[in-house]
């Protein structure tokens, strides 16, 4: 139950940490806000019993911070403050509220939190090591269960690192343009 | 990127060989404890970006530059379908069929299947492609320098 | 009500940044928030799968073996969701990444990050 309550605290301390990032003007520090908030949600996710997700979010987070650290050290720091209120503003105001309202009616339908209602958990807590041989569940899912998933996880890094290269191959084919 | 001091150097000489060898073990024991090849590939990749950030990019491209990773990003997607397929060519589905020789006792090394393998496959193929993400990043940003 | 915290506060680090998203002229700022939508959709699923008092879903070598069906001895969260979120970040990496390479660049083309004046620059 203690485990329960210090996760709560991160939980209040990663909102207040999400609206000063989204609110501060230099963007800096902004960057830096995030990486606070991404760092709470490792712990949280090992207080939660997630220790592969914790491992994967470390270092994720790790890389995201030194990436928009070294593009912001080559641009600009300097924010550029939002408009006071326009229709665009107003329109995103309803839309949250939108949201918000559907989120409330839909918290009364789900499982209470401590009792998850995925009834295939069992079969592969019967079953897992028997089909795989591994005793680590979270493998099991993820490259026997569901290989075709992280198939389609491999395909789409693949999609984005060839879109990075895309990016720079513009860059180059115009300079190149330019010196001939 | 040009590089920092003499002291951020040293240290990170120090520090890089134990960074790829933790990625290494992250990856290989996947099914035992928690990890694989997705923090295996996440924590190698962050050792390649703190050699860019220390030693800059051009001391760094000459031992693996964005050629390289591209080409591990692809092989080890191409290894993870190899292997998958060839399960599926015996008739099994993706893990169990090298166990025929391996599924042995649980918890030693030599016991998941197919799991070992497909883990180091998904740990080339994730640090390839962050590498290369990261390598290209920084092209980016500085030809925009030059310009 | 206080007991289901956790889809509470998944829900506004989600809000927070659908709140960038929409309304903010940044883009660094947008990338920001389509981060915080992650960690939101993250949190909620990792939160989904929780069962009180449980241990993390790794079963103790002694206790089992392949040739034989498994009855838990003590409780265990589920894998399931954990499973999706592991693939789930590292797509999120990769994007983010993409995002800023695009931002990068654009900024070298329009010297800001405003999105308003590039779409006044365009013309």
């Amino acid at each position: 139950m203690e485990i329960i309550l210090v996760q709560w605290i991160l939980l209040v301390f990663m909102v207040v940490g999400a609206i000063i990032a989204v609110e501060i003007k230099d963007l800096l520090s902004a960057v830096i806000a995030a990486g606070v908030v991404g760092f709470s949600l490792t712990v949280v996710f090992l207080l939660l019993q997630a220790p592969d997700v914790a491992i994967v979010q470390a270092g994720v987070e790790v890389i995201t911070l030194i990436m928009l650290v070294a593009a912001l050290a080559k641009t600009t720091r300097e924010g550029i403050p939002t408009p006071w209120m326009s229709t665009g503003i107003l329109l995103g105001l309803v839309f949250l509220l939108l949201f918000l309202g559907t989120f409330a009616t839909g918290l009364t339908d789900l499982p209470p939190f401590g009792n998850p209602a995925i009834n295939v958990t069992n079969y592969y807590f019967q079953h897992g090591v028997q089909d795989t041989g591994a005793i680590n569940l979270v493998a099991a899912i993820i490259l026997d269960y569901r290989g075709y998933d992280t198939l389609g996880e491999a395909i789409v890094l693949f999609t984005s690192a060839l879109g990075v290269a895309a990016v720079l191959r513009g860059f180059k084919s115009k300079k190149g343009g330019k010196e001939e | 990127m040009k590089g920092m001091s003499l002291i951020v150097r040293t240290i990170s000489r120090l520090i890089v060989a134990p960074i790829l060898l933790f990625g290494i073990y992250i990856v290989l024991h996947g099914h035992l404890t928690p990890g694989g090849g997705f923090p295996g590939g996440v924590i190698i990749a962050a050792g390649i970006a703190l050699l860019i950030l220390s030693y800059g990019l051009k001391a760094t491209t000459k031992k693996i530059n964005y050629d390289t990773t591209k080409v591990l990003d692809s092989f080890g997607a191409f290894l993870f379908v190899a292997i998958a397929s060839g399960a599926i060519a015996l008739g099994y589905f993706f893990a169990p069929y090298l166990g025929l020789i391996a599924m042995g006792t649980p918890a030693q090394w030599f016991s998941a299947g197919g799991i070992p393998y497909y883990n180091i496959a998904i740990g080339i193929k994730v640090a390839g492609a962050l590498a290369a993400m990261f390598i290209g990043l920084v092209i980016v940003i500085m030809m925009g320098e030059e310009e | 009500m206080i007991a289901n915290l956790n889809y509470v506060m998944a829900a506004a680090i989600f809000t927070v940044g659908l709140y960038a998203v929409l309304v903010k002229r940044d883009l660094i700022k947008i990338i920001i928030g389509i981060g915080f939508m992650e960690y939101g959709v993250n949190l909620f699923w990792i939160s989904l799968g929780y069962r009180t008092g449980g241990t993390a879903p790794i079963i103790t070598p002694g206790e089992v073996s392949h040739t034989a069906s498994w009855v838990p001895q003590t409780t265990l969260v589920d894998p399931i969701p954990q499973a999706l979120v592991l693939t789930a970040i590292v797509i999120g990496l990769g994007t983010t990444v993409l995002l800023i390479a695009i931002a990068v660049r654009a900024y070298q083309r329009y010297g800001t990050f405003d999105i308003q004046k590039m779409r006044e620059l365009k013309e």
